[in-house]
C-alpha cells in the first residue's frame, strides 16, 4: 500500500504540472476548453491526495510499522484517537496534511467560482497548483511519507505525550486550513493582477475567501493558546514564541484586509494597499508555514529538518518578488478612483485601523525575526523577549480597541461633526463611569501600577457603549419605521444589516477578549510551592493544602485477559493507595503520580484540583527493564478550575528521584529481564505504593487568573459576529428600483449639485 | 476487550491490489482532466465561446457593482436613522449615492439592450 | 489649502511619523536584546548585569533541586566549557538531562542567575530515530530541533 501512496504523490506532481501549464495556455490563447481542463485537474489533484491520506490513516490505524513515519510517532499502546492524529505530528505527514488541505480547499473554491472571473481563476489555479507542486516536491524528494523499511519493527515509539491532549491534535488542521486558505486570496489576487481585473466582482468573491482564512486561522490560533493555557505545564496562554507569532502575523494582515476592502468596494480607493495586504497575508502564512518546518528560530516549537529551510526561503522570496513586480507593473490600472472625503468618515477610521494593524504586525515581524536580523547586520545572534513584545503591541492594541469603538458612530463618506460629537457622549460616560468604578474597588495605587490594564478597561467600555448604542438607536428606528416589536425589530434589524451588526459583534468579542488578557495579565497571582501532604500554604489571599497523594499504573493491556494479565492487575491493585490505569487524562502512561489539593479562600471551599504528572514508556532498553516504563518524555496534567470570574490552575512535578524509588528501579532493572516487559510493570506497582506510603515532598506551580475564560468566550463571540457578517442575503433589489424613478433622478442631480 | 493488535499482516498480492487501485486512479484522472478537450472537439454551439463569455462577465460586473451601490444606499441611509448624518447630510450623500446607481443601471440596460440585438441578429438575417 | 495640498500634508505627516516610530523601534530592539550565546562563549564574554540567552545541552548529573532553586549546568552541544545556572520558575516538562535548553541568564557575582520563567526546553525531535537499530531504511529525519 505504501506503493500506492508514492504513486498518488508522483502522479499528483504530474497533474499539478499539466495544471499548470493547461490554465496558463488556456488563459493566453483564449481557449476555455483548456482553462476548464486545469480547473478540473485541482480536482484531480483533491482525490488523489484524499486516497494518499487515507493509504497513511489506514496504515496508522491497523499499526503497519513498515511505514518509516507509523513506527516512528505511533505505537501499539497509542491510544486510538491520538493514532488517528498521529498522521500529522512528524514532518512528512503534516506536509501531507497541508497539501491535502490545500488541494480542497482549492476545489471547493474554483468549484465555486467556475465559470466566473475567467482569467483570474485561470491564473490563480496555476497558482494554486504551483503551491501544491511545492509542498508534493518536498515530500517526494525531502520527506517521503510513505518511506518503508523490511523487515517492519514489531513495535512504534510511540506518540510523543506532549502531544496526547485533543486540543493539540485539531490545532495543526486548523491551522493549517487557516494557512491554506490564505493562498487562496494571494492566488487570486495575484491572478487579478495578471489578467489586469481588480474590480467590483473580483472584490465580492475574494471577501468570502480571505473571511474563511480569517476564521479558520483564527480558530487554529485561539486553540493553540487554549491548549497551551490548559494543558501545558506552564499556565499561560500566550508566550511571543515564534511559532505563536507567525500565526498571528497573517491574521493581522487578514483582519487589515477585510476592512480596507470595504473601503475599495465603496470608493475605488486603496486598490494597491489592498493586493499587497493580500499577497503580504499569503506570503506571511507561507513564512508561518517555514518556521515551523526549518527550526530556524529558536522556538519550542521548532522542528523539521534543516534541509526544508532552502527550498522554502527560494519560495518566499519568490513570492517576495513577484508580488513587488506585479503592482509595480500594474500600477496604472490601481490608481484610486475616488480621494477621501473627509477624515470624519468612517473610511477615516477604517484607514486608522489598517495602519494600526500593520503596525502591529511590524513590531511583531520585527522581534520574531530579529535573530535572523541581527545575525545579518550585527554578526551576533541575538533576541526580544515578551517584556519588548509587551511594550510595544500592548498601546497598539488599546488604540486598535478605541477605533473599533469610534468606527460605529462615525457615518460613511462623510459624517456630521456635531452629530458625532453627540454621539460619544453615552460610550465616554460609560468609559468614565467604569473608570471611576475601579478606582473606588482597585483603589488609586492600583491605576498608578497597572495603567495599561485599567485603560483597556476603560476602552472596552468604552466599545460596548459605543455599540449598545448602535444596537439600542438601530432597533429603535426599525421599531419606528416597521412598526414592529422591540425584540423582532433587534432581530430583523441584524438580519437585514449582517455586515454592519455582525462586525459590531465581533468587536464586542474583540474587546471582551482584550479584556480577559488584560485581566488575566496583570491581575494574576502566582506562585511556586513545595508541599508535602498534610501541609498547607497561602497565595494571595488563596489557602492551598495538600490534602493526599495519588497514584496509577496502567500496564499493557494487550495481555489484561490472559491469566498473566489479571496477575498483574492484581498485583498492581493490591498495593496500598494505588489505582490501576487507566489513568484519568486516558494518555496510556505507564505511571501516573498526583495530588490531591483542597483550595479555600476566607474560609469557605473554592475547589478540589487533582493534578498529576505522566510518565511514559520510552521502549528504550537501555534504561533498564524497568526504568523504560518511566523513561520517556514525562507530561503535566494540570488541575484547572475554570470559573466566570477567575481561574485556579495548578500543575504539580512530584519527585520520583527520591533514594528510595530509584532504589526500587535499580533493583527491578538488575533481577527482572527485559524480555518480559508485564514484569516490569510490577516493580512500577512497588513504587507506586512506595510513593503513596511515605510521599515526598512535591513542586506545586500554583496560578488565579481573573477573567481568564472571559478570553475564550470574547474568540466565540468574534466567530460568531464573523459568521453573521459574512452571511450570504439580505438584498435590497425590491425597495430601490421603485425609488430610482425619473423624480428620484431629479432630485439626484440636484443634490449632486449641492455636494 | 479490545482486539488483538497484531501488525496489520499485508494479504499476499497486495501490491497486485494497490497496483490495480494506481491504473485505477489514474484511469479517472484522465477522464476528469480530459473532459472538458473532449467536449470541445465535438462541434458545439455557433456562437464564439469566448465572446459570450466576456459579455456575461461585463454584466456579473455591472451587478456586483450594483450590489455594492444599493449596499452603500442602505447604508447611508441607516447611519440617518443612527443619529450620524443630519438631514441636508444625508440628502447631499443619498443623493450623490443614486445618481451613480442610475448611472449603473443604465449601463447594465444598455449590456441587456446589446446582448437581446445580438441574439435577434442572426434570426433576421 | 487646497484639497491637493491637504492630502500630501497628511501624507507627509503620516508617513513621518511611521519612519519616526519604526526607528524608535528599531533602535530600543537592540539595546533590549539578549545575545545569544554559547557556554564558551558566556564565559568569555559576558559582562555583569547584561542578560543573554545561553543555549546549549544539560549536563549529565548536573541537575539538583534546592526547595526553589533548580541547579544545573549548561555545556556546548559539542562538550566542552559547563556554565552553572541557579534557576527559578517553571520548568518546561521536556526539561532533563542531555536536553538542549535555552535560559535568559544575568551573570551575578560569580554566579549565573536564571531569569523567571525563561527556561525553555526544546522539543526533543518530533521526528524521532526509530531506538532500534533495524529501522536502517528510512532516512532519519530527526534534527534536536
Amino acid at each position: 500500500m505504501a506503493l500506492l501512496g508514492r504513486i498518488c504523490l508522483l502522479l499528483a506532481l504530474v497533474v499539478c504540472a499539466y495544471g499548470i501549464g493547461a490554465s496558463i495556455y488556456g488563459v493566453r490563447s483564449g481557449r476555455l476548453e483548456f482553462s476548464d481542463s486545469g480547473r478540473r485537474s485541482v480536482y484531480a489533484l483533491a482525490g488523489i491526495l484524499t486516497v494518499a491520506f487515507a493509504v497513511l490513516e489506514v496504515a496508522f490505524l491497523h499499526n503497519d510499522f513498515a511505514f518509516n513515519t507509523v513506527a516512528d510517532t505511533s505505537s501499539r499502546t497509542t491510544p486510538t484517537f491520538y493514532k488517528a492524529a498521529a498522521v500529522w505530528s512528524s514532518q512528512e505527514g503534516s506536509l501531507l496534511l497541508w497539501a491535502w488541505l490545500l488541494s480542497l480547499w482549492s476545489s471547493l473554491v474554483l468549484f465555486v467560482t467556475r465559470g466566473r472571473l475567467r482569467d483570474v481563476a485561470a491564473y490563480a489555479t496555476a497558482i494554486l497548483l504551483g503551491f501544491g507542486g511545492f509542498f508534493i516536491s518536498l515530500m517526494v524528494f525531502y520527506a517521503q511519507p510513505f518511506a518503508t523499511t523490511s523487515p517492519a519493527p514489531p513495535e512504534g515509539v510511540g506518540l510523543d505525550p506532549l502531544l496526547r491532549f485533543p486540543t493539540m491534535m485539531i490545532h495543526p488542521p486548523m491551522l493549517y486550513s487557516g494557512y491554506t486558505l490564505c493562498t487562496i486570496p494571494l492566488a487570486f489576487g495575484m491572478g487579478a493582477l495578471l489578467a489586469r481585473r481588480v474590480d467590483a466582482e473580483w472584490i465580492r468573491v475574494i471577501r468570502k475567501f480571505a473571511f474563511a482564512a480569517w476564521f479558520f486561522l483564527g480558530i487554529g490560533i485561539l486553540l493553540g493558546a487554549r491548549w497551551s493555557y490548559s494543558e501545558l505545564g506552564w499556565g499561560g496562554y500566550w508566550g511571543w514564541d515564534a511559532v505563536e507569532n507567525a500565526s498571528l502575523m497573517p491574521w493581522l494582515t487578514g483582519t487589515a484586509f477585510l476592512h480596507s476592502l470595504m473601503i475599495q468596494e465603496k470608493r475605488g480607493m486603496l486598490k494597491v494597499w489592498n493586493v499587497s495586504l493580500v499577497l503580504a497575508t499569503g506570503t506571511l502564512a507561507i513564512m508561518g508555514t517555514f518556521l515551523v518546518r526549518s527550526g530556524v528560530l529558536n522556538s519550542i516549537h521548532a522542528f523539521g529538518g534543516a534541509t526544508l529551510g532552502v527550498p522554502f526561503v527560494v519560495l518566499i522570496a519568490v513570492l517576495i518578488a513577484s508580488s513587488i513586480y506585479l503592482v509595480v507593473t500594474r500600477r496604472d490600472m490601481l490608481r484610486s478612483e475616488h480621494r477621501l472625503d473627509s477624515l470624519v468618515s468612517r473610511e477615516a477610521v477604517f484607514m486608522g485601523n489598517n495602519l494600526v494593524l500593520v503596525a502591529l504586525c511590524f513590531v511583531i515581524f520585527w522581534g520574531t525575526y530579529f535573530p535572523l536580523i541581527s545575525q545579518a547586520l550585527t554578526g551576533q545572534e541575538a533576541s526580544v523577549g515578551p517584556p519588548w513584545f509587551d511594550r510595544y503591541t500592548v498601546p497598539l492594541a488599546l488604540v486598535l480597541v478605541l477605533l473599533s469603538g469610534i468606527g460605529p458612530v462615525i457615518a460613511w463618506r462623510r459624517a456630521t461633526l456635531a452629530n458625532a460629537r453627540r454621539n460619544f457622549v453615552v460610550p465616554a460616560a460609560v468609559a468614565l463611569l467604569t473608570l471611576i468604578v475601579l478606582v473606588l474597588i482597585k483603589g488609586p495605587p492600583t491605576l498608578a501600577e497597572k495603567p495599561f490594564a485599567i485603560a483597556m478597561f476603560c476602552c472596552a467600555a468604552f466599545v460596548f457603549g459605543s455599540i449598545g448604542q448602535e444596537f439600542f438607536r438601530g432597533m429603535r428606528a426599525r421599531a419606528a419605521m416597521a412598526g414592529e416589536a422591540p425584540p423582532v425589530a433587534l432581530v430583523a434589524l441584524v438580519k437585514r444589516n449582517r455586515r454592519r451588526y455582525g462586525g459590531y459583534i465581533v468587536h464586542i468579542g474583540i474587546a471582551v477578549l482584550f479584556v480577559g488578557v488584560a485581566a488575566s495579565s496583570s491581575f494574576q497571582h502566582a506562585s511556586e510551592l513545595g508541599l508535602s501532604p498534610g501541609q498547607s500554604a497561602r497565595v494571595g489571599a488563596y489557602t492551598i493544602r495538600y490534602v493526599r497523594p495519588t497514584a496509577s499504573v496502567t500496564p499493557d493491556y494487550d495481555s489484561a485477559d490472559t491469566q498473566g494479565g489479571r496477575e498483574l492487575s492484581a498485583v498492581i491493585r493490591s498495593e496500598p493507595g494505588v489505582t490501576l490505569g487507566p489513568d484519568t487524562a486516558r494518555t496510556g502512561a505507564s505511571l501516573s503520580l498526583g495530588a490531591v489539593l483542597d483550595v479555600t479562600k476566607g474560609g469557605h471551599h473554592v475547589t478540589t484540583l487533582s493534578p498529576s504528572e505522566g510518565f511514559y514508556d520510552s521502549g528504550d532498553p537501555t534504561q533498564g527493564s524497568v526504568g523504560h516504563f518511566i523513561g520517556g518524555q514525562p507530561v503535566s496534567h494540570v488541575a484547572l478550575d475554570a470559573g466566570v470570574t477567575r481561574d485556579v490552575w495548578t500543575a504539580i512535578a512530584p519527585n520520583i528521584e527520591t533514594p528510595q524509588l530509584k532504589r526500587i528501579i535499580a533493583l527491578g532493572n538488575k533481577t527482572l529481564p527485559f524480555v518480559h516487559p508485564g514484569e516490569g510493570i510490577v516493580a512500577i506497582a512497588a513504587m507506586a505504593g512506595a510513593y503513596m506510603q511515605s510521599p515526598p515532598q512535591a513542586q506545586f506551580h500554583f496560578i488565579v487568573s481573573p477573567l481568564v475564560m472571559w478570553i475564550w468566550i470574547g474568540g466565540l463571540i468574534v466567530g460568531g459576529g464573523g459568521l453573521i457578517a459574512i452571511w450570504p442575503g439580505g438584498r435590497a433589489v425590491y425597495s430601490l428600483r421603485r425609488r430610482v424613478s425619473a423624480r428620484s433622478r431629479a432630485r439626484a442631480a440636484h443634490g449632486l449639485a449641492r455636494a | 476487550m479490545p482486539a488483538p493488535r497484531t501488525a496489520w499482516r499485508a494479504p499476499d498480492g497486495v501490491d497486485l491490489l494497490a497496483a490495480i487501485l494506481a491504473v485505477a486512479l489514474l484511469g479517472v484522472v484522465i477522464l476528469v482532466v480530459s473532459a472538458p478537450l473532449r467536449a470541445a472537439r465535438r462541434p458545439s454551439g455557433t456562437e464564439s465561446p469566448a465572446q459570450g463569455a466576456e459579455a456575461g462577465e461585463d454584466r456579473v460586473e455591472l451587478e456586483a457593482a450594483r450590489e455594492a451601490k444599493y449596499r452603500e444606499i442602505r447604508d447611508a441611509e441607516l447611519d440617518y436613522r443612527t443619529g450620524k448624518l443630519s438631514e441636508e447630510d444625508f440628502a447631499a450623500t443619498d443623493g450623490a449615492l443614486r445618481a451613480e446607481a442610475v448611472e449603473i443601471l443604465d449601463r447594465l440596460g444598455a449590456l441587456q439592450r446589446e446582448a437581446q440585438e445580438n441574439s435577434e441578429a442572426p434570426r433576421a438575417s | 489649502m487646497n484639497p491637493a495640498r491637504k492630502r500630501t500634508v497628511r501624507l507627509v505627516v503620516a508617513l513621518s511619523t511611521a519612519v519616526v516610530l519604526a526607528g524608535a523601534l528599531i533602535y530600543t530592539s537592540f539595546s533590549a536584546a539578549s545575545p545569544a550565546l554559547s557556554p564558551t562563549q558566556l564565559l568569555h564574554q559576558a559582562q555583569p548585569g547584561r542578560s543573554y540567552q545561553l543555549t546549549g545541552t544539560v549536563v549529565t548529573h548536573s541537575v539538583a533541586r534546592e526547595g526553589a532553586v533548580l541547579d544545573f549546568s549548561v555545556a556546548d552541544r559539542a562538550g566542552g566549557a559547563a556554565v552553572p545556572v541557579a534557576y527559578t520558575g517553571t520548568v518546561p516538562d521536556p526539561f532533563r538531562e542531555g536536553r538542549e535548553v535555552i535560559v535568559t541568564v544575568e551573570k551575578r557575582g560569580g554566579q549565573y542567575v536564571g531569569e523567571r520563567n525563561s527556561l525553555i526546553t526544546k522539543c526533543p525531535s518530533k521526528y524521532k530515530e526509530a531506538p532500534t537499530p533495524a529501522s536502517g531504511g528510512g532516512a532519519p529525519e530527526n534534527q534536536s530541533s
